[in-house]
């Protein structure tokens, strides 16, 4: 059997053993802070309870949040027969439902997918890709974004979007808490206990949004190649992606409309790329392999 | 190990295989029939635009009579197809006939500036597109339904529930590999 296929299942695997890590870091924050409250069980309940709605609250409309952040629009096919033609053309070569199309208006061309399953996905793309791509390089950047959603991408990318943010903010409450708190109480009761707590509850306070923002980042990585090799697949024409995705690096500037540090790590390009361009260190924390990287594989395929 | 153990432990396994290859082909054969499902659906559309779009270049092209008559046939013979063959040879003589037929329209501007005939452009345009992926997609799907069909030893479990390989979404006779006689030129303009 086609190999790529058994990579999908891998990757839909990697994604809910994702989801499971954040819950346990939420719990760990829960539960730590819980010890030092005095009540290890009840902080262990508020994170589960935190985690839950917001994996709930992302899971069912993660989509219109991402969209409405990019300040993307829908548009029907009598509007956009041309761009509704290709998306169409490529949810047929994944045998995937028809996605619903966005468009950005601004002239950074740029295109993201989102949404919890195949049944419920969403292609948005800027004004200036549609201008600025031909056919097979749109139909690339298209099949790209189909892959996202053939391989449940999408699901994780637009959960984690609102985990991650949500740890990042846990962790700031906790700091607080411990080094404020932590000082008023200080005098009256420090069994080893207690101590042991706070030394924990810092240092998962410090580390857990490094750990979740890494975690995000390492993974969608190996899944942009993923997606890279699956649009070639679909389209048959790996050069149509691998030229698209030159045009589009050297597109994006300092600052542009899109650029959004929640949402960077969703676009096929990401918009940060004008403003950091050069800096090496930015490389563990990038959401993308290199976009050249990306286009000498495409090209040796 | 004790030899009372292997002979139902070999029966498990020979169950166990049975039932996840006879899942797997209900799923490929499944979706073997949405795939055609999608290029019928495709080829219908396509050809619910032919008697539109041969009525609105004929008045435009009187001298490249070949071009819509061998569309007008490949439409007769897609409603008379009934093997994939046929339906295939359909959509290859069709497919050849249009692209014919969009290039030599470059010739005429008045039928360049006629909106109904960029629509109906544009349209076919998108449809072929989607029917080349549709294509893609049923013969891939089938290629991997007739590998498991025929490769050792779920083989025997096909033949057990009597599943059958399919053809591919392809043109083999000779007479529909044949270009069609198409005038380029345009006779006498």
């Amino acid at each position: 059997m086609d190999p790529i296929y058994g990579r999908i299942a891998a990757n839909k695997r990697r994604t809910f053993f994702l989801f499971f890590l954040y819950a346990v870091l939420f719990g760990g924050i829960g539960y730590f802070a819980g010890i030092y409250l005095g009540e290890p069980i009840v902080g262990l309940i508020l994170a589960g309870l935190v985690f839950g709605a917001l994996f709930l609250i992302s899971f069912f409309s993660g989509q219109s949040v991402v969209t409405s952040m990019a300040g993307a629009r829908e548009v029907s096919k009598q509007q956009e027969p041309f761009l509704y033609n290709t998306v169409e053309a490529l949810s047929i070569a994944a045998g995937k439902p028809m996605p619903k199309v966005y468009i950005i208006e601004t002239e950074v061309p740029n295109a993201f997918a989102a949404g919890r399953n195949p049944q419920n996905a969403i292609i948005a793309v800027t004004r200036g890709l549609m201008n600025r791509l031909n056919r097979q390089e749109l139909e690339g950047v298209i099949a790209h974004e189909m892959a996202h959603i053939n391989n449940y991408d999408v699901l994780l990318a637009t959960v984690a979007i609102v985990l991650a943010g949500t740890i990042v903010f846990v962790s700031v409450i906790a700091r607080n808490m411990v080094f404020f708190g932590g000082m008023g109480r200080g005098g009256r009761k420090s069994g080893q206990g207690q101590l042991i707590a706070i030394a924990a509850l810092i240092i998962l306070a410090i580390l857990a949004p490094i750990f979740a923002q890494l975690l995000k980042f390492a993974i969608s990585r190996q899944r942009e190649y993923l997606a890279d090799a699956t649009a070639a697949d679909f389209t048959g024409y790996p050069e149509g992606l691998a030229s698209a995705l030159e045009k589009i690096t050297e597109q994006q500037v300092k600052k542009s409309p899109i650029d959004n540090s929640a949402l960077n790590g969703l676009y096929i390009v990401n918009p940060a790329l004008g403003a950091r361009s050069g800096n090496r260190a930015s490389v563990l924390f990038s959401t993308h392999p290199p976009a050249e990287e990306r286009i000498k594989r495409l090209r040796a395929m | 190990m004790d030899i009372t153990y292997i002979f139902p432990a070999i029966l498990i396994l020979i169950a166990a295989f049975t039932v996840y290859t006879y899942n797997r082909l209900v799923g490929l054969r499944n979706m073997a029939d949405t795939a055609y499902s999608n290029i019928d659906t495709l080829l219908q559309k396509r050809f619910d635009l032919v008697p539109n779009l041969v009525e609105t270049v004929k008045g435009y092209m009187q001298h490249e009579q070949q071009v819509l008559e061998a569309i007008t046939k490949a439409r007769t013979d897609w409603l008379k197809a009934s093997t994939i063959q046929e339906n295939a040879g359909a959509d290859e003589t069709a497919a050849r006939a249009l692209k014919t037929l969009f290039a030599v329209s470059e010739n005429y501007p008045d039928l360049k500036a006629n909106q109904n005939f960029l629509m109906l452009q544009e349209e076919l345009a998108g449809i072929e597109n989607k029917i080349a992926y549709a294509r893609q997609r049923y013969n891939r799907t089938v290629m991997v339904l007739n590998m498991v069909i025929q490769r050792f030893p779920s083989n025997y479990i096909a033949r057990l529930f009597n599943f059958k390989t399919r053809e591919f979404f392809a043109v083999e006779s000779e007479q529909a590999r044949s270009v069609p006689n198409v005038d380029m030129q345009g006779g006498d303009n």
